[in-house]
């Protein structure tokens, strides 16, 4: 691999934007007139997460290389979780996407290494992920506050949850149980 | 750089994460609590991801081109090279926790070693492992903690399932020949170098815990050789693998 790695996302589209091909709108055939990186990265952050539809997988920080190589266009993803499902349902969504769009050749590898952290969630998904009811990670490790009813008298149930990326919390106050999205 | 006994160690880290996320899994839907429950599906998920990566090195690096499910299904008991802890049964919840709890500690102080390896891949699956590793430490520690100083009840249960699992904890800081020579070639750490640290913590727990360490340094081994392994992870194969015993090279 000689190309750079992504910066996050909320910053990507300022880093990545290039100029070196020009825009494709529409179905180009066999990758004719290749589509700008920026454009892609815009093309990622509509594919949901499979699990938490809300947030893109550009939200989610784990597209974190986008590059021509020739007529291939090379999409690294990292996972979340090890044994998370939603990796390879992922990596078929973006291929599914990015054919959509008329490009053919799409290579999605894996990339471990620097390891996924919940720093790379954009600040748009924290906030949709909070509209959604579920409470964005934070440095603290711990929710600031309910999603649904905005005390910050909560309370953990179980360090884990319903995926691999979130844990049980409740309310004291409004009493509804929510989900946390764990920080690693 | 070519050095004999590469895969052989990986797979060892590959079954131990294998063996014992299979394990967990036989928890799915009898866990004492929901959230139990969930907690012990989730651990178990993360652990067979790991044991994927590290199958898929191993695999690579032997390079007969064996996939990790080929790894992971098509070889019997005296190929398996996990340490003989993970395989043993679950017994009650509590001897699953303190089995979880003597693992995690170990896991933890050696992903963290191995993300100095000599060798990238090993770096990069360490460095995404550990993290996980240290969650499940925080859970498994505090149960251990909570259910020893706790009722009488479960209090005896959890010495009882310390007594029944100590003398498997002197096979993960016990180095061979295959430890010392990846030691040699800084693929993989010292064991000697992990044993304080890890010991130290095992103290500070169990003590915390109100818990009596044996005192006997009696160790079974066998299991990260293959040479014996115990009764005990035949029965296990026999339901892991059912499928591609029954229908062998069935895939979907």
């Amino acid at each position: 691999m000689t190309t750079a790695s992504a910066p996050p996302p909320s910053s990507c589209l300022k880093f990545l934007g290039s100029s070196r091909a020009e825009p494709s709108t529409g179905p180009a055939g066999h990758n004719k007139g290749r589509a700008s990186i920026e454009l892609v990265w815009s093309w990622l952050d509509e594919v949901p997460d499979p699990e938490i539809p809300v947030i893109s997988v550009v939200d989610l920080g784990i597209v974190r290389e986008v590059a021509w190589h020739g007529e291939d266009l090379q999409i690294a993803i990292t996972p979340t979780y090890s044994g998370c499902p939603a990796t390879s349902v992922i990596s078929m969504d973006i291929e599914t996407a990015l054919r959509a769009r008329g490009i053919d050749r799409v290579r999605v590898s894996q990339q471990l290494s620097p390891a996924w952290t919940t720093d790379w969630l954009s600040d748009k998904g924290r906030a949709r992920l909070e509209e959604y009811g579920i409470a964005p990670p934070t440095a603290a490790g711990q929710p600031e506050r309910c999603p649904l009813c905005q005390s910050a008298n909560v309370e953990r149930i179980s360090q884990f949850g319903s995926t691999p990326c979130k844990a049980q919390w409740r309310c004291r106050d409004c009493l509804e149980p929510f989900d946390y999205f764990k920080c690693i | 750089m070519a050095i004999a006994g590469v895969d052989a160690w990986v797979l060892r880290m590959g079954d131990n994460a294998l063996v014992l996320g299979q394990r967990l899994s036989e928890w799915c839907g009898h866990g004492p609590a929901l959230e139990e429950d969930i907690a012990l599906a989730n651990t178990a998920l993360d652990l067979i991801g790991q044991s994927q990566m590290w199958l898929g090195l191993a695999g690579e690096i032997e390079g007969k081109g064996r996939s990790a499910d080929d790894l992971a299904f098509l070889r019997d008991v005296w190929d398996f090279r996990n340490v003989l802890l993970v395989e043993q049964p679950n017994g009650d919840f509590g001897q699953t926790m303190m089995r979880q709890f003597l693992f995690d500690a170990w896991h933890v102080e050696m992903l963290g070693a191995l993300t100095g390896s000599t060798r990238p891949q090993i770096a990069e699956i360490a460095e995404k492992s550990r993290k996980e590793a240290a969650y499940h430490l925080d859970r498994s520690q505090a149960m251990v903690i909570g259910l020893g100083d706790g009722t009488d009840e479960s209090r005896t249960r959890m010495q009882a399932a310390l007594d029944l699992l100590w003398p498997y904890v002197g096979e993960f800081c016990t180095p061979d020949a295959l430890d010392h020579d990846m030691a040699e070639a800084g693929i993989a750490p010292d064991l000697d170098t992990l044993r304080p640290a890890y010991l130290t913590r095992l103290s500070d727990v169990l003590a915390e815990a109100t818990l009596t360490r044996p005192e006997s340094d009696f160790s079974h081994k066998g299991g990260k050789t293959g040479a014996r392994h115990s009764e005990h992870l035949g029965h296990m194969l026999s339901q892991m693998q059912w499928l591609q015993r029954a229908y062998p090279g069935a895939t979907w």
